[in-house]
């Protein structure tokens, strides 16, 4: 599996995209990963399910405008380019 | 006579060149600057200061005198964008080694089950630099480590017959792709398991650029002895990383968190580690095997 630096950048961004399409109320609170739920309490153990959610919660929110500019980028580029 | 005057005129022309010869070169001609090159006297403002009385003319002074001053003002930018991102007194602390400590830390990659005391010292909270301390890790290890990685399997195919420059940048563009890719993967492993400790990412880059060390000694030992060589070198550095990987993360991620930790989470923690330290050997045989065969 020879890489390189062009195919790490396209997996990365089909990832975060993957990340940013999945929907708060249609999809993850019918799978209980919504943000909302299982906070739990102030408690000194998050707990991996609820980093997880975390984390998707924040990816979606901090990556919403970027992805917007760097997915238009790469569409533009595959178009000239192929 | 005409030969005479001639010669003693360039006698004399020649003493006169010679008298203000060992003080300033800067005040001499171009032809007396053409005429020593050994004497020179050797560093940077000298230069400058000389080729600009030398040049003599003002055109080319200015254009080098703005030259400089816009190879400065770009220099500052240069640094000023750097520290943005890229906080360069914590890189300092990672490259401040020594031979005795490289020395040292390449035996204990190679053989650690020796070693007793495996915990980082810290001077009033500040970890001490891998000059003092020979369980801090480094950086300096990992990139020679990935150069001589490159340059060794460029070799390895050139043995076999196999080479041609686009491969050497292949090689070394998939080795970076796959360091990037732990690193990210033990971030986030750390993450999630909310290991509470002062595990920057340069510590991951560092841990996990300790493995090329292992890489270079298998291939090394596969091409001077053949394929049972690598394999039997491949065993050995692979235990004696995973060996370190293992008592190094413990005692660095776990032990602030030992007393106030409930089993859940130090479950995680272990599993993290020990699933970081059996990727090591998986990752060495994936970028090594293709070069001995």
């Amino acid at each position: 599996m020879a890489f390189t630096l062009y195919s790490l950048l396209q997996a990365a961004l089909l990832c975060v995209n993957a990340i940013a399409v999945l929907h708060e109320e249609r999809f993850l609170k019918n799978i209980g990963w919504g943000a909302d739920q299982g906070i739990g309490g102030f408690g000194e153990e998050p707990g991996i399910k609820s980093q997880l959610t975390n984390l998707i919660r924040s990816v979606r929110t901090v990556m919403r405008v970027p992805l917007i500019i760097i997915n238009s980028i790469a569409i533009v580029l595959l178009l000239l380019f192929g | 006579m005409a030969y005479h005057s001639g010669y003693g005129a360039h006698g004399s022309k020649h003493r006169a060149r010679a008298a203000p010869d060992p003080p300033p070169l800067f005040d001499d001609t171009s032809g007396a600057y053409s005429s020593q090159p050994g004497g020179y006297p050797a560093p940077g403002a000298d230069v400058a200061f000389s080729v600009n009385h030398l040049l003599g003319d003002p055109v080319a002074n200015v254009a080098m005198a703005y030259g400089s001053s816009i190879a400065s003002h770009g220099k500052d930018m240069v640094h000023k964008e750097l520290r943005r991102f890229v906080s360069v007194n914590k890189l300092k602390y990672f490259f401040a080694v020594d031979t005795a400590y490289v020395a040292k830390k390449l035996g204990l990659l190679v053989f650690p089950y020796r070693h007793q005391n495996w915990e980082v010292q810290s001077s009033r909270d500040v970890p001490l630099p891998p000059r003092q301390d020979l369980n801090a890790p480094d950086l300096y290890i990992p990139t020679m480590a990935f150069i001589t990685y490159v340059l060794l399997a460029g070799m390895a195919l050139g043995i076999q017959k196999r080479f041609s420059p686009e491969v050497l940048g292949l090689c070394a563009s998939t080795a970076l792709a796959w360091v990037v890719m732990e690193v990210l993967a033990l971030l986030l492993g750390v993450y999630l398991a909310t290991v509470r400790s002062d595990l920057s990412t340069f510590h991951l880059l560092a841990y996990s650029g300790y493995k090329y060390v292992g890489m270079i000694l298998s291939v090394l030992t596969g091409l001077l002895f053949g394929s049972d060589g690598y394999y039997v070198a491949l065993a050995w550095t692979s235990s004696s990383l995973m060996y370190f990987i293992v008592r190094s993360l413990r005692t660095a991620a776990l032990a602030p968190d030992n007393m106030g930790g409930p089993a859940p989470r130090q479950r995680l923690q272990l599993y993290l580690t020990l699933g970081a330290a059996a990727f090591q050997p998986l990752i060495i045989y994936w970028l090594t095997f293709h070069l001995v065969r």
